[in-house]
């Protein structure tokens, strides 16, 4: 690894300040994937900004809202009985990501921070534009199993690899910045970007600004809930599909759907139309395979991913059943 | 008595194991490597004072408080191996995808390959060499032998430790559970079964662990 200087700072200004004032500075929270990311070389930060000594670690309800500390653990939050209680979908998307050992290590921001998996992205030695921007995709002509199968571009076709994140598009959670210029608030549809011609920028953060929280609105959503993942193995493995889904019925009306799939774009993939088709609908399979059919609208695989384009409506279809508590 | 393979002070060298040995040609070779290291340092960073300041570190490790001094580089697993010699700690894949690193921050299991060791400032590390009592075993410890919960032996410690982990976290109730909640340990061998086994005993013995 490639030497650099570490601080702690003791106040969120100064971090921010750290950070905003180096071009070459970068926070670390958990570490899990900025500590790897380093030892292949694939970063290189001058300078580290360790945030642990902030207080950004309170989980608490508030008036119309579910505050989480973007230094909650994944662990401490998959675990958390106000979560359990509003947000289940939540929980469920956590405990499914990593691995035991990493849920105690990885936070919240940096679950929302972490790089795509893409082998291309990690492996120095070939072109990638993510990580070295004009060089080429090796993915697009390469093995691209992993890949995306919506929203990708001539420059790049990696896929964005959180659980977690997944459920909160689906939530439609707010994430809290904090940054030299002051704070704000992003909606989660917006915070990550799809590659177009600049992959190696991976969200609408601006230099220098910090994730401090995430807000879910009250949804009502803690019932008909399911998150699915689909996978190479039965644990710890990313997604090949994923998909979170939360319905609200009543008398077996759909009043509500969010939907949203991980594993197929470059951003957690909010299936919006799939979402207002259903609404009014009554909870049968028949409307499920139909909103499953609209949503794959635009799909595009490439030659080794062509499997998505069966298991991604599969995968809907079954989270929905499930989510509705509709026998097989 | 090891071969000397070098014509050098055999007198110094004679009796040191060859971990020892390995442990000297890995300093020469940094010797070697570092005027490289400094001057590439140097093209991007105007800071190389600071870069390559060590940091003071205090960590209490198996119950002993070090007071060490790390460059900020330095994983947790680095520092408890070449600076703690505490090798029961092993380095598999060394990027948090196999578990044989596994060792416990405040009580709860980590990756000690992904932490930098300047992170755990302050922190109570427990690794697989504090948890036996003396000359007796750790309950899992036994449990491992009694099932035969490995073959090659390599991940067995960091299985233990998250073994241990997986139990005080209310998370070994059932076969499935265990299995889930032991997948971020990896065993190419192949003892699983037993591994569970030996879990699942040591749960239903209720002791605390």
């Amino acid at each position: 690894m490639i030497q650099f200087e570490y601080v702690k700072p003791s106040t969120q200004k100064a971090a921010v300040n750290a950070v905003a004032k180096n071009a070459n500075a970068q926070f670390i929270a958990g570490g899990t994937n900025l500590v790897d990311l380093m030892k292949r070389g694939v970063t290189a930060p001058q300078k580290l900004v360790d945030i642990n000594g902030l207080p950004l670690k309170e989980i608490k309800k508030t008036p119309g809202h579910l505050y989480i500390g973007a230094l909650a653990l994944n662990s401490v939050v998959a675990g958390n009985n106000l979560v359990l209680q509003h947000q289940p979908l939540l929980a469920q998307a956590l405990a499914s990501g990593a691995s035991p050992q990493l849920r105690n290590m990885a936070t919240v921001g940096g679950n929302i921070m972490q790089r795509t998996r893409c082998s291309y992205f990690y492996d120095t030695v070939l072109p990638c534009n993510k990580r070295e921007p004009g060089t080429g995709c090796s993915a697009i002509e390469g093995y691209n199993r992993m890949h995306a199968i919506f929203g990708s571009s001539l420059s790049c076709i990696a896929v964005h690899p959180s659980d977690m994140c997944v459920a909160l598009a689906t939530l439609e959670a707010v994430v809290m910045v904090s940054g030299p210029g002051g704070d704000r608030r992003i909606p989660f549809a917006d915070f990550h970007r799809l590659p177009g011609e600049t992959p190696h920028i991976d969200n609408n953060l601006q230099k220098g600004e910090l994730i401090v929280a995430i807000e879910i609105p009250d949804n009502n959503l803690a019932k008909n809930i399911h998150y699915l993942k689909v996978r190479d193995r039965a644990s710890y493995a990313f997604a090949l599909v994923s998909v979170a889904a939360a319905l609200q019925i009543n008398n077996g009306t759909i009043e509500k759907a969010r939907l949203a799939m991980g594993g197929v774009a470059h951003k957690p993939w909010r299936l919006f139309e799939a979402e207002k088709m259903l609404v009014g609908k009554e909870a049968t399979m028949e409307h499920f395979k139909a909103a499953a059919t609209l949503a794959m609208t635009g799909a595009k695989a490439f030659e080794h991913n062509t499997f998505k384009l069966k298991m991604a409506p599969n995968s809907i279809m079954e989270a929905l059943r499930v989510a509705a508590g509709l026998e097989v | 008595m090891d071969h000397l393979i070098f014509p050098t002070n055999e007198n110094e060298l004679a009796y040191e194991s060859r971990r020892d040995f390995l442990k000297q040609s890995t300093m020469l070779t940094a010797l070697v490597l570092t005027p490289a290291a400094i001057l590439k340092a140097g093209e991007n960073d105007e800071n190389i004072a600071s870069a390559l300041e060590k940091l003071p570190l205090t960590l209490e490790v198996n119950g002993i408080t070090h007071k060490l001094a790390v460059e900020p580089r330095v994983t947790l697993l680095d520092l408890l191996r070449e600076q703690l010699h505490l090798t029961g700690t092993k380095k598999g894949c060394d990027h948090g995808q196999c578990g044989a690193c596994t060792v416990h921050v405040n009580g709860a299991r980590i990756n000690s390959c992904l932490t930098l060791a300047i992170m755990q400032n302050g922190q109570k590390i427990t690794t697989i060499e504090g948890l036996a009592r003396g000359e007796q075993l750790h309950p899992m410890q036994e449990a491992f032998i009694k099932h035969d919960g490995f073959q090659c032996g390599y991940c067995t410690p960091g299985q233990i430790m998250s073994a241990v982990a997986c139990i005080n976290e209310g998370h070994a109730n059932n076969r499935d559970e265990v299995r889930e909640f032991m997948s971020g340990n990896i065993c190419r061998c192949g003892a699983y079964p037993n591994i569970v086994d030996a879990i699942l005993e040591v749960k239903q013995g209720g002791k605390k662990i």
